[in-house]
């Protein structure tokens, strides 16, 4: 299964995390300086794959931004390598053209979007017309949800 | 989409702050709003007050106090609420917080609810976030939702199962009928949700993984159905379809084949399949060949496929492509030792591996190459690990070294290679050796008698080229110290001839001295050997002794006893000088351990420490067995026995039974005691039979301390071995019998060997003493006894 997912800029800022195990936030916050530090360190044609304490680490770069993932020992290095790619696909479909800034501003939306093409650790869906489906009809189901509803009915 | 405008404007605020001390300042600000915002009881900005807050959050900032409003939020009927509340349970509420067990109710309604969406935000939070506790409570609903007719549903459901099982495993058995009902769908989602469930399944219990076994036939027929049908828009992925779905299942087929014939065989040609028909241009399909490959090389596949699976590695290490190299690598290394010679074919392309760029490529080829050495490639690989080790980054350095010393000791073609090996990687990483290097190269030089000359006229000019890696300078040291006789003589006949003079000799060692790169133990080494050198040569011994007792007021106190102790040989036992410094005897690879840094600080004549640590050894449990025999044979005093027992051996102590026969001399040597004229102690033939002679003489030392020494010796033709001494004595007599100084006796009286008996007779009875000899002449044991009832000089 997959440990976490970072998402971090050339200069070490954090863009997105994504935890699938219950660590202490003190233990998340030097994962992520160990995982920045490492992967910033690497040099440009390198392998993308980092042994890192018992984990595997998977790292690609899209642009600004440093994708890493860090996956447990059986799983298929390559496998994701290509779960990194089918993510940016995703993104790229729903904000069109996405860049460093769309993730900023609206990381909510990145979050929904991870939360649609991975749970608990594991691939949810392999087809990308299913996701991204998918996140229009929960972002239609938002604003139908806003219009109709003017008082909570509890 | 409506973009959360109070949201961005924070963000950009916080982005345009231009020090991080503005960048506090504006996030306090925000957070100040934010708490008070949460204390009113409605709004209709509540979702973007927690959106500001969680953005705070990842920014890495106190967010704590959010963690009630993500608890309300989730209970809240609007969507827009429910979905940042969830977001924000999973990004603030794990399991370690309190609160998270209060949102339990909410899930547990949110997983009935008519919405689907509204259903999916309930099963992702508990998949993400959920405690034991919280599993526990929902796992019925979960397994009532994995059989909903709604596939988007049922695969979250799937996935959440997975979490459960993980989290508290003996739910597990909840989900085994529905996880194999689920095998039948159509839809990949759930398909692939439904496969990760079993593989989770299977690889808690073993009855479950029996139990799936039998599912092997339908996941071959999913597998085939994927990979000859024809182009599928929804899945398909560079020519592959769905490949996320194919690794899933390889890793299933992988654990169901593993240790199972049947299971293997039913797999076998479904794998060919896989191998052959995958296109391996771009990386998903060399994710699922790779896939491929780990499940042949781990179920009990048969030979042809294996070899297959092999050759797939092999394409993979040519790839251009470095991620495919390094998986290569790593696949290979599990193999080699099953496999050997199928990977020892590819080992021309590991090797030129070694040269990439890449850290972690040559991590992996390192590790790979030390494990192909073999008696046949030594000589080529050992030229590719020393070009390695020279280029190599400091991290795998060490690994390096300890990798080459060991593949030098197993298949060393020649003494001589052996020790250019050696000496090459201490010149090029003498820093990261490990301690014990040096005794062992030591060892190794003494052993090889004929190389001695070559050794130290090479060890010599690595001295002169740079003195800063210690374990290299140490061994030189030792080396010019022993052999600096062969050194001056010129001629060499495996290097060219160099003229080395003895003011040459004297300046090198008196700079690894002087250096401050030499470390206390190096200047011991040095120290040490200026002193040997004094015996081999015959000009500067003025030079020598000078140097010495410099150092004979040194801070450094190892180095000043030396000096302190070098010095009084020179003056006050000039004549035992040559005796001392003599060459060492070739050391006993038995006898590496603590003594041997003492070997090389204590010279001694004729010390055999090896072979007494074993005699010292073999000696207690004998004397017990025949102790019995002993008993049985004292007649007399009717008293049950002392049996001999030999103490402990330690260098002090060897001294002590060293041969007394030399006289008192060499103990003088530690203490600096003034030496007694030995007065020629009384001796007494007391056994004399086939040759074998044995005297004993003995002396008072104290009121009631006796010591006796038992001399033995062989005046047949005929060598005599495991020659032992065996004593008892009445029963209020202690009796301590010292280490032998050999066991065997040459023959025509060769050598003599001396034991020594330590007396203690409190009670002054009168003394006696039955021995037992034993001895191999010719083959055949003889053993005899003799008893002692008066002793000389008492």
């Amino acid at each position: 299964m997959m440990r976490f997912l970072l998402l971090f800029s050339r200069q070490g800022r954090l863009r997105l995390q994504k935890w699938y195990t219950a660590i202490s936030e003190r233990e998340k916050k030097k994962i992520i300086r160990e995982m920045t530090t490492m992967v910033l360190a690497r040099q440009p044609r390198t392998c993308n794959f980092l042994q890192w304490k018992d984990l595997k680490i998977v790292y690609k770069r899209y642009a600004s931004l440093y994708f890493c993932l860090g996956v447990e020992h059986e799983e298929n290095e390559l496998l994701a390598l290509e779960i990194i790619h089918r993510y940016v696909e995703l993104l790229d479909k729903y904000f069109g053209n996405v860049c460093e800034l769309d993730i900023i501003f609206n990381f909510e939306k990145a979050y929904f979007i991870l939360d649609e093409f991975l749970m608990g650790g594991e691939i949810q869906e392999t087809s990308k017309q299913i996701v991204n489906r998918a996140i229009e009809s929960s972002d239609m189901l938002q604003e139908t949800m806003e219009e109709y509803m003017s008082k909570p009915a509890f | 989409m409506s973009p959360s405008v109070p949201l961005q404007e924070m963000i950009r605020a916080i982005r345009s702050a231009r020090t991080q001390c503005e960048e506090r300042g504006v996030i306090q600000r925000e957070c100040a709003a934010i708490r008070a915002q949460f204390r009113q009881t409605d709004n209709g900005g509540r979702s973007h007050n927690l959106a500001k807050l969680l953005y705070v959050h990842m920014l890495g900032y106190p967010a704590h106090f959010g963690q009630m409003e993500c608890v309300r939020m989730i209970a809240s009927p609007r969507y827009s609420e429910k979905r940042v509340g969830y977001l924000g349970a999973m990004m603030l509420l794990d399991e370690k917080q309190d609160a998270s067990l209060l949102i339990t109710n909410s899930i547990k309604n949110d997983l009935s609810h008519s919405n689907q969406y509204v259903q999916s935000l309930a099963l992702c939070t508990l998949a993400c976030m959920g405690s034991a506790e919280m599993c526990r409570d929902l796992a019925p609903e979960i397994d009532r939702l994995l059989r909903s007719s709604n596939s988007y549903i049922k695969k979250k459901a799937a996935l959440c199962a997975v979490h459960i099982v993980r989290k508290v495993h003996d739910l597990g058995e909840l989900f085994v009928p529905s996880a194999r009902s689920l095998l039948s769908e159509k839809n990949h989602g759930v398909l692939h949700g439904a496969v990760v469930l079993i593989t989770e399944l299977c690889e808690r219990s073993p009855e479950t993984l029996e139990r799936f076994r039998k599912t092997v036939p339908d996941l071959v027929q999913i597998m085939k159905g994927l990979v000859i049908s024809g182009y599928s828009p929804d899945h398909d992925v560079a020519g592959v379809s769905d490949p996320f779905l194919q690794v899933r299942i390889l890793r299933l087929l992988r654990i169901l084949g593993r240790n199972n014939e049947a299971a293997s065989d039913a797999m076998n040609d479904l794998l060919a399949q896989v191998a052959t028909n995958t296109d391996s241009t771009k990386t998903v399909g060399n994710a699922v060949l790779y896939e491929t490959v780990l499940t042949v090389l781990d179920i009990k596949s048969e030979s042809g496929l294996r070899v297959l699976a092999v050759n797939i590695l092999g394409r993979f290490l040519l790839n251009n492509d470095r991620n495919i190299r390094y998986i290569a690598m790593t696949s290979l290394q599990k193999i080699v030792s099953t496999d050997h010679n199928a990977v020892q074919r590819h080992r021309g392309t590991i090797v030129d591996c070694l040269k990439d760029q890449d850290a972690s490529v040559k991590r992996r080829a390192l590790e790979l190459s030390l494990a192909l050495v073999s008696a046949s490639n030594i000589r080529s690989m050992m030229k590719e690990l020393l070009i390695f080790l020279s280029s190599c980054p400091p991290e795998l350095r060490a690994q390096a070294a300890s990798g080459i010393f060991n593949a030098a000791e197993r298949y060393a073609p020649s003494k001589r290679w052996h020790i250019d090996t050696i000496l090459h990687v201490l010149t090029t990483a003498g820093g990261d050796v490990r301690d014990e290097t040096v005794p062992n190269l030591i060892q190794l030089i003494t052993n090889t008698s004929e190389l001695h000359c070559y050794t130290v006229h090479k060890l010599y000019r690595a001295l002169l080229t740079d003195i800063s890696q210690q374990p290299l300078v140490q061994v030189a040291c030792w080396c010019i110290g022993e052999y600096g006789d062969l050194l001056l003589k010129g001629e060499c006949q495996e290097t060219e001839a160099v003229q080395v003079t003895e003011d040459d000799v004297l300046d090198a060692l008196e700079i690894v001295l002087q250096s401050h790169m030499s470390t206390p133990t190096t200047r011991g080494f040095a120290l040490t050997a200026t002193m040997k050198l004094s015996t081999r040569i015959t000009d500067n011994v003025d030079r020598i002794r000078s140097i010495v007792s410099i150092y004979g007021s040194c801070i450094d106190v190892e180095l000043q006893q030396r000096a302190v102790e070098y010095n009084a040989l020179f003056k006050k036992y000039d004549h035992m000088r040559a005796a001392v410094l003599e060459r060492m005897p070739v050391i006993q690879k038995n006898s590496l351990g603590q003594t041997n840094g003492e070997l090389s600080e204590e010279p001694m004549k004729e010390s055999q420490p090896g072979k007494v640590k074993q005699e010292e050894t073999a000696l207690p449990p004998q004397p017990a067995g025949q102790v019995v025999d002993l008993l049985d044979l004292l007649g007399g005093s009717q008293e049950p026995l002392q049996p001999g027992s030999s103490v402990g051996g330690s260098a002090s102590t060897q001294l002590t039974a060293a041969p007394t026969s030399a006289g008192g001399d060499l103990l003088d040597l530690l203490g600096g005691f003034e030496p007694t004229p030995l007065a020629p102690a009384p001796t007494v033939t007391v056994y004399e039979k086939n040759g074998v002679t044995l005297t004993l003489s003995c002396e008072q030392q104290s009121e009631s301390g006796l010591t006796v020494t038992l001399t033995a010796s062989n005046s047949t033709d005929s060598d005599i071995s495991g020659f032992t001494l065996q004593a008892a004595v009445p029963k209020s007599v202690q009796l301590q019998m010292r280490a032998p100084s050999r066991d065997s006796l040459p023959a025509h009286g060769g050598a003599k060997l001396t034991q020594l008996v330590v007396l203690n007779n409190p009670n002054k009875v009168n003394l006696k003493m039955r021995i037992r000899v034993s001895y191999t002449c010719q083959g055949s044991v003889v053993q005899d006894m003799v008893q002692v009832d008066s002793f000389p000089g008492l």
